[in-house]
């Protein structure tokens, strides 16, 4: 057996204060498998009585390699991987990727599967915040909502099964396209979805939003001002929260939003409450643009015609010789990529999330590096953390938004 | 590619020296890395990108010379704008500065392209590995790393099988 090397103090010596040295302040254990995390996040917190000094967050713990495998595996195959990155935004996932495969190889997407596409994103966006929503109420004991969010979820996790197959691991998004049609029910049940969802967020509003419990809990938390929260890199309602208006959706549209009247909703008090409020309103937001892509949801093909990187539909195999030899190259080789690097972002959930894609010019991505929103978000806590209690740390780690599948990768 | 964006580019490249390389309608400024830190101040205060989207690397070996790319991803909010900046850096003892003190979030970004390259940031606060543990040996991301497919090591058998494992060049 190896040895075993511990971290110890002197290692962090530069990261905790003077008074830990002496054992004046406590060094505590938070994680890594404490419920109010949000994953398997872990804490390193030095405290004075109650209150935190210092905070060291030690993350990794869900570290896949995802980036050095999707290196081995051709440009479709790796997509598979990328649901797995942020579990809770699994469609913004695949999107990011596959709108970076498309700038790189430069293909055209159809208007159609361009549609589908926001709508699904924008539904994902909605589950990830009743998820978020439920949690972070949960941390500062509302028990209630929790239960609440998570009945409307699951009519969006059906949605996704009803076009995927899949609850969550959708793959649905293809390079190129969507992977099918949707299926007749689907405008039906997305239109009874909009019809429910906001009744119900008004529901989670008025046991939220003048509830003096929750107020108490989270009115001047964790507050960050304008500037620094864009020094530190801050993106989605963490960022939007301390009051710029940074949405990827506005700032450089990507497939067809710029045709969708929206708003970006923006705070400034910069603490937990106003993140609290971002979330709520965003979801708002995002019921405007599914109404709007499905009341001009566009006819026509779901997937690109360019079959040197998109598989020739069935019908076609069973007819065309060329069809035939384009779907097995695509199955067994993949397709080629040529060299050059291209940087792409979607407005996932969380903030901004990036794909950094480089080809060889050969059929597997050289190399792939996703910007996790929540990798940034989480670096910030310790900062926000400062001068807290315990308890109100478990607040601010609940309205950052964090998911470490996404942090660790 | 925007006209302010060419007129930014072409003061970086006046100032520190490089080239440029394009794809997909993208152009991105290929500058010295010794002077990153330099440059770094400069995006920000004088060219006003206040925002570091991304830090990451390519590793191109077997070359050695420059082995790596670390590339740098800026956003100015207020002008809608994007800005790409590579920085070549040596495969032997590879370093360039730290940018930590120009954008705060860097101090993630630059400890993954450490963990995962090995690549050093001269003046990072806290230069630690992030997503590995403490002890690990390599830097997984490099392309001389062995991708899995390997025996799994149990308690054991762990130095039996360690000792037939391809080893990381540190």
């Amino acid at each position: 057996m190896t040895q075993i090397q511990e971290v110890t103090l002197d290692e962090i010596r530069h990261l905790v204060s003077e008074r830990a040295l002496t054992g004046e302040t406590m060094l505590l254990n938070m994680g890594p498998q404490h419920p109010s995390t949000h994953g398997v996040l872990r804490l390193l917190l030095e405290l004075d009585g109650e209150t935190i000094v210092n905070c060291i967050p030690d993350i990794g713990y869900l570290h896949t390699g995802i980036e050095k495998n999707m290196e081995a595996k051709t440009y479709q195959k790796a997509e598979v991987m990328t649901d797995r990155m942020d579990y809770m935004n699994t469609v913004g996932n695949n999107f990011t990727y596959c709108l970076a495969i498309e700038k790189l190889v430069g293909l055209d997407v159809p208007p159609r599967a361009q549609a589908i596409r926001v709508i699904l994103a924008e539904l994902t966006r909605i589950q990830s915040h009743l998820v978020w929503l439920g949690t972070a109420a949960l941390d500062v004991a509302a028990m209630s909502v929790f239960l609440y969010c998570f009945r409307e979820r699951e009519m969006i996790l059906d949605i996704m099964e009803l076009v995927s197959g899949q609850r969550m691991m959708t793959t649905y998004i293809r390079p190129g396209g969507v992977w099918r049609d949707v299926p007749v029910e689907f405008e039906a049940a997305v239109r009874e979805f909009l019809k429910i969802i906001p009744r119900r967020i008004d529901e989670y509003e008025s046991m939220l939003t003048k509830n003096p419990l929750f107020l108490d809990r989270t009115v001047g938390i964790g507050k960050i001002s304008a500037e620094e929260a864009i020094n530190w890199g801050l993106t989605g309602a963490t960022l939007r929260a301390s009051g710029p208006d940074y949405d990827v959706r506005k700032f450089a549209p990507y497939s067809g939003y710029e045709q969708y009247d929206f708003d970006i909703p923006t705070r400034t008090e910069g603490d937990v409450y106003a993140r609290y409020l971002l979330h709520i309103e965003e979801m708002r937001q995002s019921i405007r643009i599914i109404q709007q892509a499905l009341d001009k949801m566009p006819l026509g093909p779901v997937r690109s015609n360019n079959y040197k990187f998109v598989p020739p539909p069935r019908s076609e195999i069973g007819t065309s010789m060329e069809a035939l030899i384009h779907h097995f190259k695509l199955w067994t080789e993949g397709f080629n990529a040529p060299k050059g690097s291209v940087y792409v972002a979607t407005e996932s959930p969380r903030g901004e999330l990036g794909c950094f894609l480089e080809g060889d010019g050969g059929p597997k991505p050289y190399r792939v590096h996703f910007r996790a929103p929540s990798f940034d978000n989480l670096q910030v806590l310790p900062k926000l953390a400062k001068g807290h209690f315990v308890a109100d740390l478990v607040a601010i780690i609940g309205s950052i938004d964090i998911v470490l599948g996404d942090i660790d990768r | 590619m925007s006209d302010v964006l060419g007129t930014y580019q072409q003061r970086l490249l006046d100032t520190f020296g490089g080239s440029t390389t394009e794809h997909a309608g993208e152009t991105t400024v290929i500058l010295p890395a010794a002077r990153m830190l330099d440059a770094a101040r400069m995006i920000h205060d004088e060219l006003g990108f206040d925002f570091l989207a991304c830090i990451t690397a390519v590793d191109y070996w077997p070359q050695e010379n420059p082995r790596f790319h670390v590339a740098y991803v800026f956003r100015s909010l207020g002008q809608t704008l994007t800005l790409q900046v590579r920085a070549p850096v040596s495969g032997i003892e590879p370093s360039l500065p730290s940018i930590e003190s120009v954008y705060r979030n860097a101090n993630w970004q630059e400890r993954e392209v450490y963990d995962m390259f090995g690549i050093r940031f001269e003046g990072h606060p806290d230069l630690r590995r992030i997503l590995m543990p403490a002890d690990w040996v390599g830097h997984p991301q490099r392309k001389d790393y062995p991708l899995g497919y390997e025996e799994p090591q149990y308690s054991f058998n762990f130095d039996e099988i360690r000792a037939r494992k391809p080893a990381p060049k540190e």
